[in-house]
């Protein structure tokens, strides 16, 4: 199977690979697929909490190719955009951008998922974080 | 010596064929080009003595005592579907019973499977750990509805080579028929029909650097005189098993090759054997959590298979077949994506089936290609690692079996 001009320039060159410490303030972690399945991501988010812009992402990725482009390409569109904004991100935005072929889609679904991993764990770490300092 | 690239490194796929095979297959093109049933002219004489020496070369690389016992197909899968399909019909008063292995190629499983939807009971033994059959398993499966045993002779992912000798022997004090697909095995190691006890084998020429579109299924005629149903009707040929007008230049490069293989091969499986332990000790010596695959003995010596943990099949491929094939699985399933059922039949976890590298060498592999592809696995590897959220939290010293995936 030949894979697209953009999968593999994000294959080479994977834009935002590596780790925030989980309990920085305003990170959000996803960690989702399984190791048996073949996929597992884990994307994570830095929010500004003063703006609640994500001003970081970063993402390692066990997976195929096209899952490492599907997450490396995440990481990017997530930089600069609201919580709010960063939930709109839709597996088939990925799918169309990456030309990904139809066996290919789960890969665009599993950086979906993580998506929203990471900012439903930022939303719970940040919605508890009042009530810790009360 | 520069090192051209690509380099194949994925001769259990196929391999290349021998210049001296397509030099000895021209003239059957152009020039001999006689249909070898025809009877009353020199061409067909011509193209019938072309055929009968190939079928004379087959014949001495595998041990058979008579050349008529080469039954020539378009292929290791047609011979291993003329093997089973053609027992199970021609023998069906007789019993309704196959025993057979989990990790036979798909042409062996996908045949067994249809000879399940037509009432044939099939047996799967499992493999141990290290790829190898228990003979004494296939013993116990036997029953007194047993028409065949089919064990494949070396298998294509992790090249483990089974006691066919001692199947072969245990299946005659039974009175059982007994074929293997010994497509990965002839032309490489010492195959004989005779001493192994061996009923029927099935081989293909583009393994063992031949053309593509030749094989032939070995039927014994004595003890016992082995019969068998044909697949394809049509003109009677090839004593009624096959019909179908013979590809002679193919047939005549396909005895070429099993000439050259039997010439070659103490010197060519010591020399790839080398190459081999080398590429081995070079990457599992640099890499950790790296586990080879198969038993490390009874291994055919072009074959390596080994299981990276952490890091996936496919990306570690993309890493590297700009400059060298190599394969995750078998070629012949890697378009499903699913993980390699011979690596998850040895036990090891589901993880590790979607992290199996095989390279296998071939004739024309130098030292320096397997210098070059030794350094570049290492680096994907070690690159993708850094990527991989696996081996991160393995580091950190997390169990991941202790983690709840979830799965999409």
């Amino acid at each position: 199977m030949a894979y697209s001009e953009k999968v593999v320039d994000h294959y080479n060159n994977p834009r935002n690979v590596g780790s925030f410490p989980k309990d920085t303030p305003g990170v959000g972690t996803g960690l989702v697929g399984a190791p048996e399945c073949g996929d597992v991501m884990k994307l994570q988010i830095k929010v500004n909490v003063e703006t609640g812009l994500i001003e970081d992402a970063k993402f390692k990725t066990f997976g195929c190719g096209s899952a490492i482009a599907s997450s490396s390409l995440a990481t990017e569109w997530l930089k600069g955009k609201s919580v709010d904004e960063a939930a709109k991100i839709k597996n088939t935005d990925i799918v169309n951008e990456l030309k990904l072929p139809p066996v290919k889609i789960h890969c665009s679904v599993l950086a979906e998922d993580a998506i929203k991993a990471a900012l439903a764990d930022y939303k719970t770490k940040h919605s508890a974080e009042p009530a810790e300092t009360t | 010596m520069a090192v051209k690239f690509p380099i194949f490194m994925d001769a259990q796929s196929t391999t290349p064929a021998d210049p001296r095979v397509v030099e000895a297959m021209l003239p059957y093109f152009t020039q001999k080009y006689g249909h070898p049933a025809s009877r009353n002219h020199p061409f067909g004489w011509e193209a019938e003595a072309a055929v009968d020496t190939a079928r004379g070369q087959l014949a001495t690389l595998i041990g058979a005592r008579d050349p008529k016992e080469i039954v020539l197909t378009s292929g290791g899968t047609e011979s291993i579907n003329l093997a089973l399909k053609g027992v199970a019909d021609m023998y069906r008063e007789k019993g309704n019973h196959v025993v057979t292995t989990v990790i036979e190629q798909r042409a062996g499983l996908d045949v067994t499977k249809r000879l399940e939807r037509q009432g044939i009971e099939v047996t799967y033994v499992p493999v141990q750990p290290d790829g190898l059959i228990d003979v004494e398993q296939i013993a116990k499966a036997l029953t007194d509805k047993t028409i065949l045993v089919s064990v494949m002779f070396a298998n294509n992912e992790i090249g483990t080579i089974q006691d066919i000798g001692a199947i072969g022997k245990l299946c005659k004090s039974k009175g059982v028929l007994f074929h293997t697909d010994a497509t990965q095995a002839v032309g490489k190691i010492p195959v004989n029909v005779e001493t192994m006890g061996i009923d029927l084998l099935s081989c293909t020429a583009h393994l063992m650097y031949g053309p593509k579109g030749v094989g032939a299924l070995y039927v014994r005629r004595k003890g016992p005189r082995v019969r068998i149903s044909p697949i394809i009707d049509g003109g009677g040929h090839e004593r009624g098993m096959r019909s179908g007008t013979l590809p002679v230049p193919l047939i005549v490069g396909f005895g070429k090759a099993a000439e050259i293989c039997r010439e070659v091969m103490p010197e060519e499986s010591a020399r790839l054997a080398k190459l081999r332990d080398r590429l081995q000790d070079m990457i599992l010596s640099k890499v950790d959590e790296a586990f080879l695959n198969g038993n490390p003995e009874r291994r055919l010596p072009q074959n390596l298979n080994i299981s990276f943990a952490y890091v996936e099949g496919e990306s570690m491929l993309m890493g590297l077949n700009k400059e060298c094939a190599l394969s995750s699985g078998s070629a012949c399933t890697s378009s499903t994506l699913e993980p390699s059922y011979v690596i998850a039949a040895l036990g090891a976890s589901a993880e590790l089936a979607h992290s199996s590298i095989r390279f296998s060498l071939h004739r024309f592999n130098t030292e320096e290609e397997v210098e070059w592809v030794g350094r570049r696995t290492i680096e994907v590897i070690n690159r993708l690692r850094e990527m991989s959220p696996l081996y991160e939290l393995a580091k950190e010293g997390v169990d991941l079996k202790s983690i709840q995936w979830k799965a999409e």
